[in-house]
Parts: structure tokens; sequence; C-alpha cells
């Protein structure tokens, strides 16, 4: 059995939901890290999860960035560790400088919350390993409208980091299948090594056809694969 | 001693907030004005004879994200 560490912030409200997400994963057990631990209890992975950590103030994600985890986690990613970050855990991650980019107010200035067709594509990682086809996964999020500068978007695209992206439901990256007005229908992005990935929308929203869906449930076992 | 801090976005980088306010002002009747960019604004209390290179730092690691802002410092005595 291998663990995933789930960080709960003050503020975070997807943290129970991910811990369920990863429990009923075979070969996946989650365990509950708080912002103030100073060592990650040898977890093999960790999730940084949606929410409103320390009530998005200054800027979303700023501040959690400097929670005691952070320096742990940011360890961690550097020997290789995976790491992934959803909605708000994707926010701090790019604030902490472990994923390129910024999370923008969405395009329109609403929160959106909604279903969401996305698609896998670029390098592999331990989160999208085998993940294939479109997944309906939903957003809920004000700040998703992910941005880099020129020169960041063209190399993240050579290395193949431009990891999700926004399409119709017949798979097309229409400018109308992008929700929140993300350059390049980006959902979801990861380092160079492939072993940070962060994304907008919630796969542990529909992990349990009781929810509404299971195409989230890809991403959890694709890392419970990987891990093996 | 003060400290008056101006972030400000990048040129390049999209604003739909002060796009929202141009349309605002608009509505209003003011149709001199052609761009809103919105920033932020921060003042601080220093202990005198703080170090603006020290403020300078602190504003890159926190007040601006310097992928997308821009910072200013006013360093005075009021």
């Amino acid at each position: 059995m291998r663990t995933v560490g789930v960080v709960t912030f003050p503020g975070s409200n997807c943290d129970a939901d991910f811990r369920f997400a990863v429990d009923r994963t075979p070969g996946l057990r989650a365990v509950q890290l708080w912002h103030k631990d100073a060592d990650l209890r040898g977890v093999d992975a960790v999730v940084l999860p949606g929410g409103f950590s320390y009530g998005d103030y200054l800027r979303c994600g700023a501040i959690a960035r400097f929670s005691p985890v952070m320096a742990e986690v940011a360890k961690f990613a550097a020997c290789g560790g995976p790491v992934l970050g959803v909605c708000n855990g994707f926010q701090i991650l790019c604030e902490a400088g472990l994923l390129p980019g910024v999370l923008l107010r969405n395009r329109d200035l609403a929160f959106l919350c909604q279903d969401t067709y996305i698609v896998a594509e670029g390098r592999e990682t331990p989160f999208t390993r085998g993940v294939k086809g479109i997944l309906r996964v939903p957003i809920a999020h004000g700040e998703g409208n992910w941005f880099a500068d020129d020169e960041t978007f063209a190399g993240m695209q050579d290395r193949g980091q431009l990891l999700f992206r926004y399409v119709n439901a017949a798979g097309e990256q229409t400018p109308e299948a992008c929700p929140n007005g993300a350059r390049g229908n980006v959902a979801g992005v990861c380092n160079a090594e492939g072993n940070v990935v962060g994304l907008m929308p919630h796969p542990e929203r529909v992990c349990d056809p009781v929810l509404g869906g299971t195409d989230g449930t890809a991403l959890l076992a694709s890392l419970a694969g990987v891990l093996q | 001693m003060k400290a008056r801090i101006y972030v400000t976005l990048k040129e390049g980088v999209l604003d739909p907030a002060g796009k929202a306010v141009v349309g605002g002002v608009h509505a209003l009747g003011y149709s001199e004005v052609s761009e809103v960019r919105i920033g932020k604004f921060f003042e601080m209390e220093l202990k005198d004879s703080s170090d603006g290179e020290r403020i300078r730092e602190m504003c890159g690691q926190l007040l601006a994200n310097p992928v997308i802002e821009d910072f200013r410092i006013e360093l005075g005595n009021s």
C-alpha cells in the first residue's frame, strides 16, 4: 500500500474529498498532513487540495506558499516526488515557483462552477500515464485563467508541459471550450521534470457514480500504477 | 518611517477587472476613459532607518508576483 499525503491549509475545503478519492483508489491510502507539519511522514506522493487557503488574501496561494509544510513539499518535489495541486493547490504551486505561470481572474470575472471537458496531452507524468480520451471534470474557481508570457509558453509547449487542455464535448480545442480565458485552453501544467502537476478542474469530485461521474479516478489510478 | 508600495500589472497581462471598470465608467458617460489597469497600494509603517534594499526584497518575495506584476516603492517620513 502506497501513501498519499493530503495537505490541509487554513481554508482548504476539498481536503476531505481528496482523502476519500485516494482511499477508494486500489493500492493507495490517504494521510492527512497539516500546514504546520515539518515533515511529510514518509508519504509516497503529496496532494495540495482546493479551497481558499488563508482567505485568498493578497493573491490566491500567495500566503500558503510560506507554510512550514511547503518547504518540505519543495524538497520532496526537488527529489522527484510526485506532487499534485488541484485548483487552489495549483495556485499555491505556481506562487511557490514549483510550476510556471500564474492563475489570473477569470476572463468574464464570474466564479465558474460547471462541468468541463479536458484532455491530457504533452509529456508523461505520474498522474497522466495511460490517461486517455475526453474527461468530464467540474471546475469551481474565480481565478483559473492560467497565464504565462510568450517565451515561457513556447518553451513549455516544446517540452510537453501544457498537460491538460479544455476541449468541447467532441474533443476540439475551441476558444468557446475554454471557460475562463486561460492561454492556449490550458487547464493544467507540469514542471519540466514532469513530477509536479497542477490543474484547475477537480478530479476528486468525479470519483464515484453517486457523484455524477468517475472520470476523475484516472489520475489517481495512474499514480497508483506508477508507485507500485 | 513610511513605505508606500504600488503593485501594478505588467504590460501585456490581461486585466479583466480593469476592463469591467472601463465598461462601468463608459456607462456613466465618461467616454474619455480608454483603459483602466487595477493595481494594489500598500502603506507600511517601518522602524526608522529601515534598509530600502530589504523592503525591495520583501516586495519581490510576497507583495508582488514577478510573473505578472511590477512594483514601485516610495520611502519617506510622512
